[in-house]
């Protein structure tokens, strides 16, 4: 165990170093057959940001849970100001002062701004009817810390990601939380607007706020985090001041062992153009895409949240009607008006959405994995080769290393990064000739992620054409041979790995030169 | 670990509660009334079963891709009719007035599913307005009055036997195995339960959602078409009103086999239990001279308490 009160190792500021706002301490949790947390001390200073970090599964998200009421502890106890908390119920804990933004946002699309920060304790007329003037005022004043054209009318479905992060944040400090838990806050998020959350971060700590963070973004706990924490297997490893961890090292705490690599490097050897656009246009979306990707190449495609990226991406796939271009599939044009039709011309997409668009979560291992073969492996009359299917999937998922106890598993039970594998066996089974990744590392650990690298390599060593869409730079830089920078539906520059810096692809991705040459 | 034996055993419980509810009522009946556990009763209650076992076979596949189809009784008397007509009035043969009506009910279930995929339209608005209009063609068809009197070939589909079993049961029987089999090894029926799972990741994964969801319209269509055939050879007669009120039965039959009503989960061999417990208990009641009024409420607790089950099941698991 790690000794909690050896304090002497930890420098913490002056004005931050005086009895902890929340305590939680020897906090066990026990699920069916998993032991999800054991003798866990975790504690939060006022004005503070203690980071909590860990792979996927490592039970960051059932500690928060315990915080914020939804799970009963197993054992330990909760302090707040000194104070042991007897009733850790939902209702109660958010009275104490305790908000939790998840990474699921918990908003109601079809509602106002305004019903969603109040709802539930909306002011009322005398004669019990909403006092809609005051409501919207309320609201009005609720965001008016985040300096943002959002009107409390508005519906939710009409904001970005971005925006209804901060609704949510503006709901949990209209509860006069104390104590903030973000979990994954900038995952849906990129450029500008997380460095508007981390503005926003820094206000609230200046306002004595205390965050407890959850990020598997490294950098960004470098840049945030006061404290960090990191969690294993539902064990405390290590808390540290930010600074006495290097990345290498909370990587270490984090899978256990030394990762070989972040980024595993390889010899690409790009051959004949597969797949060309020409001249793509989508009206509101993009307009005059060109581009080509050859066999044996990673192209990637970055830009910020909203410049098109996915939806450039649908478009080529069929999954939104193109207005104008054309699609060459090697050299001959290709007409795609469904999904259907790409996928019998040979290209394959690995949706953003893992959970609503790559899976169906009620389903097993086996039948998501056999989804996109099932055309292949059957009589005219649709009759299934059973015998075939089971040897194909089993073979790839074992190939993949998903960890599944068995292939009749349902996926909703699977880890995030399982999960994902699940996803590209689908799509490794067809045997496509473009494979269009759309954000394959979002949500997934560190481990996974070098894993999904390798898997998409392999690809492109067997002669695929691979297509990523990322909004992690350093990600783009190091696993792309080729980049293609998006900008409002443009892409404004394409650059070969290595001729620009993370720096220099950032300028045109917020648009610099286009600015400077209008 | 040492509990394990105890856990699995309540595990089991859950999983088949239906069917355990099932057999403790059989179990009851037969204590409580001589004439119910013998050869002639069960063979009654499977045959009054197979009239709408048969259209809840079909309805399973529309209910677990998520969808619902509350047309399914004006269809059995739209097709049944004009099976009627065209045997009476037409002087056409048994045979191919029974592929009319066949492809009278799946034509309508494959307007149903164009309107639902193409036209994206509810699967409840859409087969609520078709209640309405089925009936109704029905009545303008019949102009109201009943069409009797069939040819003794024709009479044997509803009360014939073969080896000693109703030939309405051998066709529910059939009905089942086909449809399990469709379920389980086509990739129709792998589709079916995807669909309901997951309609926006099917799509994606380049299957063709409008042809394999209007399909399972045109299913239920010829389902209840088929129980049409059996429904007015059993009768003798056609009826403008035939099938009135069936589709809550069906629906029921199919919720109490386990079936979500959101899509996704379920199973054929569920919804045969459903037919046949609802079956069960109408004729247990019957026997025992339960009053009809009483019966209802029966009726609709068993539906409640079935969902609840399930849900009991899915909390556990």
């Amino acid at each position: 165990m790690w000794g909690w009160f050896s304090g002497p190792s930890y420098s913490y500021p002056e004005e931050t170093s005086m009895e902890p706002l929340l305590k939680m301490s020897g906090i066990s949790k026990s699920f069916p057959g998993v032991r999800a947390l054991s003798n866990v001390n975790f504690d939060l200073r006022k004005g503070e940001l203690h980071a909590l970090v860990g792979e996927n599964g490592a039970g960051k998200s059932t500690l928060m849970k315990i915080l914020s009421g939804l799970y009963k502890a197993d054992e330990g106890e909760l302090f707040l100001s000194g104070k042991r908390i007897v009733n850790t119920g939902l209702g109660e804990m958010i009275r104490l002062g305790i908000g939790v933004i998840y990474q699921e946002l918990n908003l109601i699309p079809y509602l106002s701004v305004a019903d969603n920060i109040f709802l539930g304790r909306e002011p009322k007329t005398p004669f019990g009817t909403i006092d809609w003037p005051k409501m919207y005022k309320m609201t009005r004043d609720a965001l008016a810390p985040f300096k943002l054209n959002i009107s409390p009318k508005q519906t939710i479905r009409s904001l970005g990601a971005a925006h209804q992060q901060i609704v949510e944040i503006a709901k949990a400090l209209s509860l006069n939380a104390e104590i903030l838990v973000m979990d994954e806050p900038t995952a849906a998020l990129t450029g500008n607007e997380v460095d508007r959350l981390f503005e926003i971060i820094e206000r609230l700590k200046q306002e004595g706020v205390s965050i407890v963070y959850i990020s598997h973004r490294l950098e960004e706990i470098h840049t945030l985090a006061d404290r960090i924490t990191i969690l294993r297997d539902g064990e405390q490893i290590v808390t540290k001041a930010r600074g006495e961890m290097t990345n290498d090292e909370m990587i270490k705490f984090m899978v256990g062992r030394v990762l070989d690599e972040q980024f595993p490097q390889y010899e690409s050897t790009p051959g004949e153009t597969v797949l060309e656009v020409k001249n793509l246009t989508k009206k509101g979306i993009c307009e005059n895409i060109s581009f080509s990707a050859r066999a044996g190449e990673i192209l990637g495609f970055v830009g910020l949240v909203g410049a098109g990226r996915t939806e450039i991406m649908q478009t080529i796939y069929g999954y939104r009607k193109k207005d104008a271009g054309e699609i060459f599939l090697h050299g001959k044009p290709a007409k795609i008006r469904s999904c259907q039709d790409a996928v019998g011309k040979g290209i394959g997409l690995i949706p953003e959405e893992r959970k609503q668009q790559g899976l169906v979560l009620g389903m097993s291992v086996f039948d998501n994995a056999a989804l996109s073969v099932l055309d292949l492996y059957s009589t005219f009359g649709g009759l299934l080769q059973r015998g075939k299917i089971t040897k194909e999937v089993n073979t790839m998922i074992k190939s993949m290393d998903i960890k599944t106890p068995s292939v009749k598993q349902l996926v909703k039970n699977l880890s995030g990064g399982n999960q994902q594998k699940v996803v590209l066996a689908k799509w490794f089974i067809r045997h496509c000739d473009v494979y269009i990744f759309d954000e394959p590392t979002r949500g997934i650990d560190v481990g996974a992620k070098v894993e999904i690298y390798r898997l998409m390599q392999n690809l492109a060593k067997r002669g695929a054409a691979v297509i990523m869409v990322s909004s992690e730079l350093p990600e783009i830089m190091n696993i792309s041979d080729r980049i293609a920078v998006v900008f409002e539906g443009k892409i404004v520059k394409e650059i070969r790995k290595g001729e620009l810096n993370e720096e220099g692809v950032m300028e045109y991705s917020l648009g610099l030169h286009e600015q400077k040459r209008a | 670990m040492n509990i394990k034996g105890r856990i699995d055993y309540v595990q089991l419980l859950k999983n088949n509660g239906i069917l355990i509810v099932f057999f403790l009522i059989c179990i009851g009946l037969t204590v409580l009334t001589p004439y119910f556990l013998t050869t002639n009763n069960i063979l009654n209650i499977i045959r009054q079963t197979s009239i709408y076992g048969i259209i809840a076979v079909g309805m399973t596949f529309v209910i677990l891709t998520g969808g619902i189809d509350l047309s399914v009784g004006s269809i059995l008397a739209l097709s049944g009719m004009i099976a009627a007509g065209m045997m009476k009035n037409n002087g056409m043969g048994e045979f191919p007035a029974a592929v009319i009506a066949i492809l009278v009910g799946g034509g309508i279930g494959l307007l149903n599913g164009l309107l639902i995929t193409v036209g994206k339209i509810a699967p409840f608005v859409v087969t609520l307005g078709m209640l309405t209009i089925a009936r109704g063609v029905t009545l303008i068809y019949s102009k109201g009055y009943p069409v009797s009197g069939f040819s003794p070939a024709f009479r044997q589909l509803g009360g014939g036997y073969v080896l000693g079993i109703p030939i309405p049961v051998i066709i529910f029987i059939l009905t089942v195995a086909l449809a399990w089999f469709i379920l389980n090894h086509t990739r129709l029926g792998r589709y079916t339960y995807a669909l309901g799972g997951n309609e926006e990741t099917v799509k994606l994964s380049g299957i063709n959602v409008r042809f394999y969801k209007t399909m399972v319209y045109v299913i239920v269509g010829i389902a209840s078409a088929l129980s049409a055939l059996i429904l007015t050879s059993r009768l003798n007669s056609a009826e403008a009103i035939a099938g009135q009120g069936y589709e809550l039965d069906v629906i029921a039959a199919v919720v109490i086999g386990g079936t979500s009503l959101s899509g996704g989960r379920g199973s054929i061999i569920g919804t045969l239990i459903g037919a046949l417990l609802i079956g069960v208990i109408n004729n247990g009641m019957n026997l025992l001279g339960i009053s009809p009024y009483f019966q209802q409420v029966v009726k609709g607790a068993l539906i409640i308490g079935a969902v609840i089950l399930d849900r009991l099941r899915e909390e556990t698991n």
